[in-house]
């Protein structure tokens, strides 16, 4: 099953509020999926910069991380840990070479995730106590993205758990099962693309940073997956600067739409939608299968 | 619960779900109220499902999964969208969604009409029974999918595989039609097929709002009902 949702705001007056509607989304779609949940967040950032989000553990020892990260991050990294996750902000330059401390001095850090503004949170468990746990309410940004899992092509673990973030500042939560994902992830692989977990919907995300890479626009890069990802998918994609939703042609998931004009919404059903303010009065509808959604703001 | 006059009303913010339909379902047994009122369904689902008394229940708002499912003898109004589902196995009675369906409305349907104002996506009246549907908008993918009786009026487009195995329900589609499934052939539109057409149309409130020769026929070529010895060969 899974639950997915989506929040991109047109009006900036909603910003401070992203959080806490995205929490309510989030966790009224427990039924749909109450083995994780996770989101992204796009929030404030600094064109010089890029924030990684690691999963480190709750009692990890941030400072330490600030002191030996020093030599390779141009100067002390700045440091925010929330529960099971750290967020290190660093000179975007020096993101590879910080990538590769962290892989070589603490193997057992994960990076889930890096960009100029998106941050990225999952946990195993049900959505409220994911949401409460890294306080998801009080986050500001212009949009984001959740997951509520019910885990089938994998197992349940924090790996498994979306988003999946294969380039800066992209995401994807998915709410399906991809039948050639091992072979798409072979010639991914062969791309150059690195992948950290045997999860379907990782190779979905690493398929659109791929064609991104190769210069698509996130509106082609949708396009373009429905000819090569087979199976059932409903996708709800972030970029820096947009949000994009696709269904399979033959739209097995469920999928439906809010559009004001302070926002656009997404919800595997329309429970999901109900506390969104106007929603009452919101265009309403089911995206059509095979067609790509998407919205963008001047970067 | 308030009781005003003869209308019952129901808030599913303050009453539970269960509550709604226990309320609907004891009708069978001991008619009461000829109209309900549900406020704020916020896209519950199975809200009004399963209703067996001649009763008129308005939604006022979106629904979830299967709205008024199994619905005998009741008019259910829906003002907003339904999820998946609704009307599904209706036996009798009237369904009227005033903005858009999800998929699978009308489903395994027997009898009755479900009316869909807006759109409604795909596998609409799969496996239909005997229901009438009528849709003013579009419908999706493999719609009427097995259809075995009834009719399925759209007065907008049919998108692809229309019709597909299907055995002896009536298709009329204004619009185009993206493909036909398996076995489902345009007829042609006699005369006996137009004043069908319009009876379908005036039950539903239509009367001479459309011309019927604007319609296309569909139904079974009837090719994959029996086993051909010809075919022996590929068993």
């Amino acid at each position: 099953m899974c639950g997915i949702v989506g929040l991109y705001l047109k009006d900036k007056s909603l910003e401070p509020e992203l959080g806490s509607m995205l929490a309510s989304m989030l966790c009224v779609m427990t039924d749909r999926g109450p083995d994780s949940a996770g989101f992204a967040i796009y929030g404030q950032g600094n064109p010089d910069q890029v924030k990684l989000s690691l999963r480190t553990a709750l009692d990890f020892d941030v400072s330490r991380l600030e002191t030996e990260l020093a030599d390779v991050s141009g100067g002390g990294p700045s440091v925010m840990k929330r529960a099971t996750h750290t967020l290190l902000t660093i000179p975007a330059s020096k993101e590879a070479a910080v990538r590769n401390a962290i892989a070589a001095r603490y193997p057992q850090i994960t990076v889930v995730g890096s960009g100029t503004r998106m941050e990225i949170f999952k946990e195993v468990g049900l959505p409220a106590d994911v949401a409460s746990r890294f306080d998801l309410a009080h986050m500001t940004g212009t949009h984001g993205i959740g997951h509520t899992r019910m885990a089938t092509e994998s197992a349940v673990t924090t790996d498994g758990a979306h988003p999946f973030s294969t380039g800066r500042d992209q995401c994807l939560v998915h709410n399906g099962s991809l039948s050639n994902h091992a072979g798409v992830r072979r010639m991914l692989k062969h791309e150059g693309l690195t992948f950290t977990t045997d999860n379907d919907s990782e190779v979905a995300a690493g398929y659109l940073s791929w064609r991104m890479q190769k210069g698509a626009s996130l509106g082609e890069a949708l396009k373009e997956s429905l000819g090569d990802l087979d199976g059932f998918y409903t996708f709800v994609v972030g970029t820096e600067s947009g949000f994009g939703v696709l269904r399979d042609p033959i739209a097995c998931k469920p999928a439906v739409m809010a559009e004001t004009e302070r926002y656009v919404a997404f919800g595997s059903e329309y429970r999901a939608l109900v506390n969104l303010p106007g929603v009452a009065n919101a265009k309403v509808w089911e995206p059509e299968p095979s067609t790509p959604y998407f919205w963008e703001s001047a970067a | 619960m308030n009781m005003i006059e003869n209308e019952v009303s129901f808030d599913l913010r303050k009453n539970t779900l269960r509550d709604l339909n226990q309320a609907l379902h004891d009708l069978s047994k001991t008619p009461g109220a000829k109209y309900w009122r549900v406020r704020n369904p916020d896209g519950a689902h199975a809200i009004a499902a399963g209703i067996k008394a001649p009763v008129t229940v308005n939604v006022e708002g979106h629904v979830g999964y299967y709205c008024a499912g199994m619905n005998q003898l009741a008019t259910v109004i829906v003002h907003g969208n339904a999820g998946v589902g609704v009307a599904e196995n209706m036996m009798s009675g009237l369904v009227h969604v005033k903005g858009d369906a999800s998929q699978a409305a009308g489903a395994t349907a027997h009898g009755g009409t479900l009316i869909v104002n807006g759109n409604a996506s795909a596998r609409c009246g799969i496996s239909m029974k005997g229901v009438d549907i009528l849709v003013k908008g579009n419908i999706g993918h493999m719609s009427a999918f097995m259809g075995q009786a009834g009719s399925l009026v759209v007065l907008g487009n049919a998108g692809e595989a229309l019709g597909d195995s299907i055995y002896e329900a009536r298709l009329f589609i204004r619009g185009s039609v993206a493909s036909l499934g398996a076995d489902c052939i345009e007829k042609t539109m006699g005369d006996k097929d137009k004043a069908y057409l319009a009876e379908k149309l005036k039950a539903a409130g239509m009367a001479g709002e459309v011309d019927v020769a604007e319609f296309k026929r569909y139904g079974s070529a009837r090719q994959l009902y029996n086993f051909h010895v010809d075919n022996a060969g590929a068993y």
